[in-house]
């Protein structure tokens, strides 16, 4: 990780703790929770590229400490860290939150590292900006890097306005030559490129409003700042070996998602107009809906059926393996003590015969472990989808953590 | 004394209506006089205990805060935060009862920082794993059923109105709740469930009452058994703290994401 982001880091933690030490002395919850979690990966196929492994296994450690004032602002930090044995560059080290949250009656500000999420789909996150995707974590881009950010939260009777200013850029992570889940090209960190000459100190900006009108929740958003998601240009690295040089890109991103409720329905739109990344500028949709059969067969079972298309108007030219894709998934919520649940779907290209599969199961043991299933396999890869570098990368994942 | 049975004698004459009273009519009153009771709390914050229990006696716990605003005119707006088991900590419910069709709720993601929107039109289902189904937790309002009185009688030492409800709701789990409130403070003693099928499904019994700003009377322990599993959920209510100031804005997705 860069070291002057670490120092910024550190000063911010500094700064958030003097806060913390002046402004109250009448603290009334002191609070440690957190997880360990040891992780097996096995891939059934061989690996198609050189220093790739059939199997790793790691350790994840993420624990929370957070503590309230009387005045309920509050303080936050949450530190993560991963030991790898199949991929050095999954090894790593993030401050996913160090947030200081000031409450006040008429508005909440945060300053400090954070993660905000937007939007309303479920299998592909198109709106969802703020943070970096922490991919050698998961390649479902639902872990993320922890974002330096000041957060300015106005909630009125006419909705929800928030200010975020960025001044520091994450840069997305990428498996390493060990690592499985990538193309046949390594990504070089080392050689980014970025598009402002400020490069990771580019001020970025966001706007968002959002609101309930009855059944239907809405969020408009504006970003204005370094693409999260990089363009990879060809390069070589000092052995002559072909690699990906990231370039990050200034952009413009204007977003719309909504969900809307009619009886057992919930109806999923998520809409983005970006300017900046590449020669043209695009249009991206993702929506579908969610609906749930409550106690099915008399059992007192949840069902829920989830279909989904996801458009982008880049097509075949799109960063993203979802650019004309039908999503249908099936989960099932036991309602145990255990907690049982399972999440089984299926993403179908629409212009190739290119499909993948994936199920994610969990169970909790006990008051505190907590067993999750992974599997996912690639079906029917033609040469010209984007994950065809990947098509033998079927991954059966167990994970068993503990929550405390 | 005298002026004592006077007093007994002239309420009762002013309590009778001029012509009988249906059963239904009855019910209705009951109920009527119970939400009247209930008026008035404001804010609640408590601590609850939920205690699971399969068939073969296993048990496991949740431990869930809870915040509660009254709305004039409308059902109550409540958040439900998780604190154990520890994987779904931080877990948090945000629920707008109203008074007819269905409630608004979000549910909030911890692991994803994420509030989801959820569809409650069938309050039928479990409330967090447990055997309460949602349209048992969330706020009682009278329009919510029809109502009819069967009889009294002594409960538990206490001599309690029996009196049938029959949800509006289309889409509820029940066809009837027999209730038995207690005459005196209007405490729901035990309320029989009927799916349906109109087969008996679950038996609440509530207990361990205290009566809180010298008006309500809220129950220590709620249990319910399904009889059509086998499986029982207790729950224990502890540290009710009435009139906190709460307001509208602590029941809105932005509190929903920090309430913790």
């Amino acid at each position: 990780m860069h070291k002057l982001y670490l120092k910024r880091c550190a000063f911010l933690f500094i700064l958030a703790l003097g806060v913390f030490l002046y402004s109250s002395p009448k603290v009334f919850a002191h609070e440690l929770s957190g997880y360990a979690a040891g992780e097996l990966r096995l891939f059934p196929n061989e690996a198609l590229y050189p220093g790739q492994n059939e199997q790793s296994a790691s350790f994840a450690f993420q624990p929370e400490y957070y503590h309230e004032f009387k005045s309920g602002s509050s303080f936050t930090f949450v530190p993560f860290v991963r030991v790898d044995s199949g991929d050095q560059e999954r090894t790593h080290f993030d401050i996913r939150e160090l947030t200081f949250l000031w409450l006040e009656e008429d508005f909440e500000l945060r300053v400090g590292v954070r993660k905000v999420f937007w939007g309303t789909t479920e299998v592909l996150h198109l709106v969802d900006i703020i943070n970096q995707t922490d991919l050698v974590e998961n390649t479902d881009t639902e872990d993320k890097l922890g974002q330096p950010m000041a957060n300015l939260s106005l909630s009125r009777d006419w909705g929800t306005v928030d200010l975020f200013w960025m001044p520091f850029f994450r840069e997305r992570t990428f498996a390493g030559t060990g690592g499985r889940l990538r193309g046949a090209t390594i990504v070089d960190e080392d050689r980014v490129q970025y598009e402002s000459a400020a490069e990771e100190w580019h001020s970025d900006w966001a706007f968002r409003y959002s609101h309930t009108f009855g059944d239907l929740d809405l969020g408009l958003s504006q970003f204005l700042g370094t693409n999260r998601d990089p363009t990879l240009l060809d390069g070589t690295d000092s052995s002559g070996n072909a690699i990906f040089i990231p370039k990050y890109e200034q952009i413009k991103q204007t977003s719309i998602d909504a969900s809307y409720v009619v009886g057992d329905w919930l109806w999923k739109l998520e809409s983005l107009y970006r300017t900046g990344q590449g020669n043209d500028d695009y249009f991206a949709w993702a929506g579908g809906f969610e609906y749930t059969f409550v106690g099915v067969l008399e059992s007192g079972m949840d069902l829920g059926l989830v279909g989904e298309w996801m458009f982008d108007t880049r097509e075949e030219e799109a960063t993203t393996a979802f650019e004309n894709d039908i999503a249908t998934a099936i989960r099932l919520a036991v309602n145990d003590a255990a907690s049982t649940e399972a999440l089984l779907g299926w993403v179908q290209d629409l212009d190739t015969s290119a499909r993948f599969l994936f199920l994610e199961a969990s169970r909790r043991f006990g008051d505190n472990w907590l067993l999750t299933a992974e599997l996912r396999t690639f079906l029917n890869q033609p040469m010209e989808d984007f994950l065809f570098e990947q098509r033998d990368d079927e991954i059966m994942q167990i994970e068993l953590a503990y929550y405390f | 004394m005298k002026h004592f049975y006077t007093f007994l004698i002239i309420t009762s004459l002013l309590a009778t209506p001029v012509f009988a009273e249906t059963p239904e009519e009855k019910g209705l009153a009951i109920a009527k006089e119970d939400d009247k009771r209930d008026n008035g709390f404001k804010d609640f914050t408590a601590n609850m205990v939920m205690l699971l229990k399969n068939k073969q006696g296993e048990e496991s716990s949740r431990h869930i805060r809870n915040k509660t605003l009254e709305v004039e005119g409308d059902g109550d707006k409540s958040i439900s935060i998780f604190d154990r088991p520890r994987d779904v900590k931080g877990t948090a419910l945000l629920n707008f009862t109203h008074k007819v069709g269905t409630d608004d709720q979000w549910l909030f993601l911890p692991a994803l920082k994420r509030v989801k929107r959820i569809s409650s039109a069938n309050k039928s289902g479990s409330f967090m794993g447990s055997e309460f189904a949602y349209e048992d937790v969330t706020s009682q309002e009278v329009e919510k059923y029809n109502y009819k009185w069967i009889r009294d009688e002594e409960y538990k030492g206490e001599l309690s109105f029996v009196f049938e409800r029959y949800p509006v709701y289309k889409n509820s789990g029940y066809t009837r709740q027999v209730v038995w409130l207690d005459q005196k403070d209007y405490k729901i003693l035990r309320i029989e469930f009927f799916d349906r099928k109109n087969s008996p499904l679950k038996t609440l019994t509530q207990s361990d009452f205290k009566q809180y700003l010298d008006k309500f009377w809220y129950p220590g322990k709620m249990h319910m058994e399904n009889h059509q599993t086998g499986k029982s959920t207790l729950l224990t209510w502890t540290n009710y703290k009435f009139h906190n100031g709460l307001s509208d804005k602590d029941f809105n997705k932005n509190s929903l994401k920090r309430a913790r």
